[in-house]
């Protein structure tokens, strides 16, 4: 049912025997959803798996077919028709908006996009598990993870124009800002998590990053503090099998899900291009994080379609037989499928949903294009929060030296 | 039991106590904190006091107990960290420098970083490699980030305190040598604002600016110059960023010559901005070139050379007589 890709066959190796799932030390499992964690269990109900497969938890296949998993049914059985398309309208507008955010970069319009192509079920599926008082700790590619907490898609292009670093107010919706050095995040998502732990709260913490990032440090200490600390925290890796131009063997030799097992916690693998399994699979992770059982590492298997960023240019470093493979599995079009196969949908849905994604592409345009250059004195504003003598010193001087023009423009 | 005379390290310990006790969202992190209470034991005691969830023993991770701070602070608690030596500190210098500095400014002022982090630093206690350095100016250099060192037990205690209700990330240095100089703290009365200069001694001659472990160095100097007829003032400037050139400049006009003593190498030290800076300000007021007085451009050289690379009474004099001889 799938191609093989190159970038896949490496964690095949040792997958082999866990299919997919590694459980932590534990025997002290305490809810009775999450007991049989600790022992290893075929991912997939289906007979239907090749041997070139890597190993993971699969719902929906690419032909849209849904298959029974005995561990990961429970957390989307009560999903509604409604639901379902929910998450189809979410992965098309998610495309959409992205697809745009390209355009308006090849126009010049932004200086650069990191495009997640290929990674809506990834993003929309675990997005959609989380909770309003949940936090997320993005890296600058979660735009689909924006969504579904409800950030304007519009904010997220200031930084790629150049108009700030972010900007938007992280605790509106309980997103933080994207983070640009790679893993960085998943620290202060943890320690967000040790904070939500010491207030008594219930809520959950989802780090983002990437199968680049699982080689940085500050990833090993983040798996290291929360293990040691028990904080709500899920790790959720969407291993896109490349790292610019560096595919997952020049990062890891074990499948990346297995080094959750060292830390002390559980790690699953799950089909990344597969919304379903993406939101049982984080809904399971985020319950354990609620429910004092700590950390968990989800590998996400997807795959970047496009290049790293605009700037990026992939066919130095890959063929297009490995994207032809992957656009067989593409999230948008499995879920399509099941869709149309389970008559929850007709054409009236797809149209009008064709009619919302152009509008949602014309405000992106418009309100990028009407995107004001900020103030000159942006420069010095907010570098403290409570003031410096230095940065007030300077401003006054850059101040001086803007008013000096004034005269000659008055002349 | 307003005023007590006490240790730099139990001003801090004292500071600590006071902030966990009045405000719950304070946190104290780092390597052997708890029950050991630091390897200084600044935190002595605390962790019995408070709870290990409070204060708390972390993993051996510089980068890792940042970076968590970091994430603490977002939740709203206001962490203060120990780096164990000066020279451990750069596993975490990029969560400092790339994230901890900046997140203000990026979230247009919408999240603020409360963060302290402690670092013992400065030589002359005859350690081994990476216990001895003055990395401040790798510190002062990055916008963000407020740097401070105290020369005694009564800024210890109360620049604390300040650094704690301070909103923006603080790097506290302590002068490691001075751990034990004992001084009076009076717990009722702030002595002045965070990044204010303090003129500790008054003279006609020559400024003398230091700040941290080179104050106390800097006053023997000036004592051993009275002896020879010559007033020295003496500038504990107690904060590096912001630094408080209006305090040098009105010091440098009176008294139209300045050596800067520090630890760090003298190589784009901090001397070398005060230096810049000072020359600028007070171009028709000095006498002499701006000097300076710090460590050399190699690496802090092992125990038994230390007392060569620091500088010492003699270094601090000759430089005090070569900027009279202009």
């Amino acid at each position: 049912m799938t191609v093989d890709s190159s970038a896949a066959s490496e964690p095949r190796r040792s997958a082999a025997g866990k299919a997919g799932t590694t459980g932590s030390k534990t025997g002290t499992k305490r809810t009775t959803r999450t007991t049989s964690r600790s022992t290893t269990r075929a991912a997939t109900g289906s007979g239907t798996r090749t041997s070139t497969d890597p190993e993971l938890v699969q719902l929906l296949t690419p032909e849209g077919k849904r298959v029974k998993n005995a561990e990961y049914d429970a957390y989307v059985a009560g999903i509604t028709p409604e639901e379902l398309r929910g998450l189809y309208r979410d992965m098309v507008l998610t495309r959409r908006f992205d697809a745009e955010a390209t355009a308006l970069q090849r126009q010049g319009e932004l200086g650069l996009w990191a495009s997640l192509l290929g990674q809506e079920a990834a993003q929309i599926g675990s997005g959609r598990a989380t909770r309003e008082d949940d936090y997320v700790f993005p890296t600058y590619r979660e735009h689909g993870v924006a969504w579904c907490r409800g950030v304007d898609p519009t904010n997220l292009l200031g930084m790629f124009r150049g108009v700030n670093h972010g900007g938007w107010d992280p605790n509106s919706n309980n997103f933080h800002l994207y983070t640009i050095v790679i893993g960085s995040q998943t620290l202060h998502a943890t320690g967000y998590a040790m904070g939500v732990a010491k207030d008594g709260a219930d809520s959950a913490v989802i780090a983002y990053f990437g199968d680049g990032a699982s080689s940085q440090g500050d990833v090993a200490e983040s798996f290291t503090f929360s293990a040691v600390y028990n904080a709500p925290v899920v790790f959720f890796c969407q291993n896109n099998q490349w790292a610019i131009s560096e595919p997952t063997e020049k990062q890891t030799r074990v499948p990346l899900y297995q080094r959750a097992q060292g830390f002390g916690f559980p790690g699953v693998r799950v089909d990344g291009n597969d919304v379903l399994a993406c939101l049982a699979v984080t809904r399971w992770a985020l319950e354990r994080a609620r429910s004092g059982e700590g950390p968990t590492l989800v590998e996400a298997f997807t795959y970047r379609m496009g290049a790293h960023t605009t700037s990026d240019d992939p066919t130095r470093y890959r063929g297009d037989e490995e994207r032809l493979a992957w656009e067989a599995k593409d999230p948008i079009l499995r879920l399509r499928r099941y869709l149309e196969a389970s008559n929850h949908t007709d054409d009236g849905f797809f149209a009008e949903l064709e009619a919302e994604s152009e509008a949602l592409g014309k405000r992106v345009r418009e309100a990028v294009r009407a995107m004001p250059d900020p103030d000159k004195f942006a420069i010095f504003e907010n570098v403290y929060a409570d003031g410096h003598a230095l940065v007030d010193e300077e401003r006054a001087q850059f101040a001086a030296y803007q008013a000096s023009f004034a005269d000659v423009e008055g002349v | 039991m307003a005023a007590e005379k006490m240790a730099l390290a139990k001003a801090i310990n004292e500071s600590l106590r006071r902030a966990l006790d009045s405000d719950p969202k304070v946190l104290v992190m780092g390597e052997d904190v708890g029950k050991l209470g630091g390897v200084f034991r600044v935190t002595d005691g605390l962790q019995k006091d408070f709870g290990d969830s409070r204060v708390i023993d972390t993993p051996l991770a510089e980068s890792g107990i940042v970076g968590t701070a970091i994430g603490l602070a977002l939740r709203g608690y206001r962490p203060v960290v120990e780096i164990q030596f000066d020279g451990f500190v750069f596993p975490a210098y990029d969560q400092i420098v790339t994230q901890l500095a900046k997140m203000h400014a990026r979230s247009l002022g919408k999240v603020k970083m409360p963060v302290v982090v402690r670092i013992p630093y400065g030589g002359g206690i005859g350690a081994v490699e990476h216990h001895s350095e003055s990395p401040e100016s790798l510190f002062a250099h990055v916008a963000g980030l407020k740097v401070v060192s105290p020369s005694n037990a009564s800024d210890a205690y109360w620049m604390m305190q300040q650094a704690i209700q301070s909103d923006d990330p603080v790097i506290y240095f302590e002068p490691k040598r001075r751990y034990w100089d004992k001084g009076e703290v009076n717990t009722e009365a702030i002595p002045g604002p965070l990044h204010k200069a303090r003129v500790v001694r008054e003279g006609t001659d020559l400024t003398l600016v230091a700040y941290g472990p080179m104050v106390k160095l800097c006053q023997e100097a000036a004592d051993a110059a009275a002896e020879e007829g010559k007033s020295l003032e003496v500038l504990d400037l107690r904060s590096v960023s912001p630094m408080d050139f209006d305090s040098i400049q009105a010091s440098v006009e009176k008294t139209r010559r300045l050596v800067v003593v520090h630890e760090a190498p003298v190589f784009f030290g901090s001397g070398a901005e005060i230096a810049a800076r000072i020359t600028e300000r007070c171009f028709y007021h000095l006498e002499a070139p701006v000097l300076r007085v710090g460590g050399y451009h190699a690496p802090y050289p092992p125990a038994r050379l230390e007392d060569e690379y620091l500088p010492g009474l003699d270094r601090v004099l000759d430089a005090v007589d070569r900027a009279l001889a202009y």
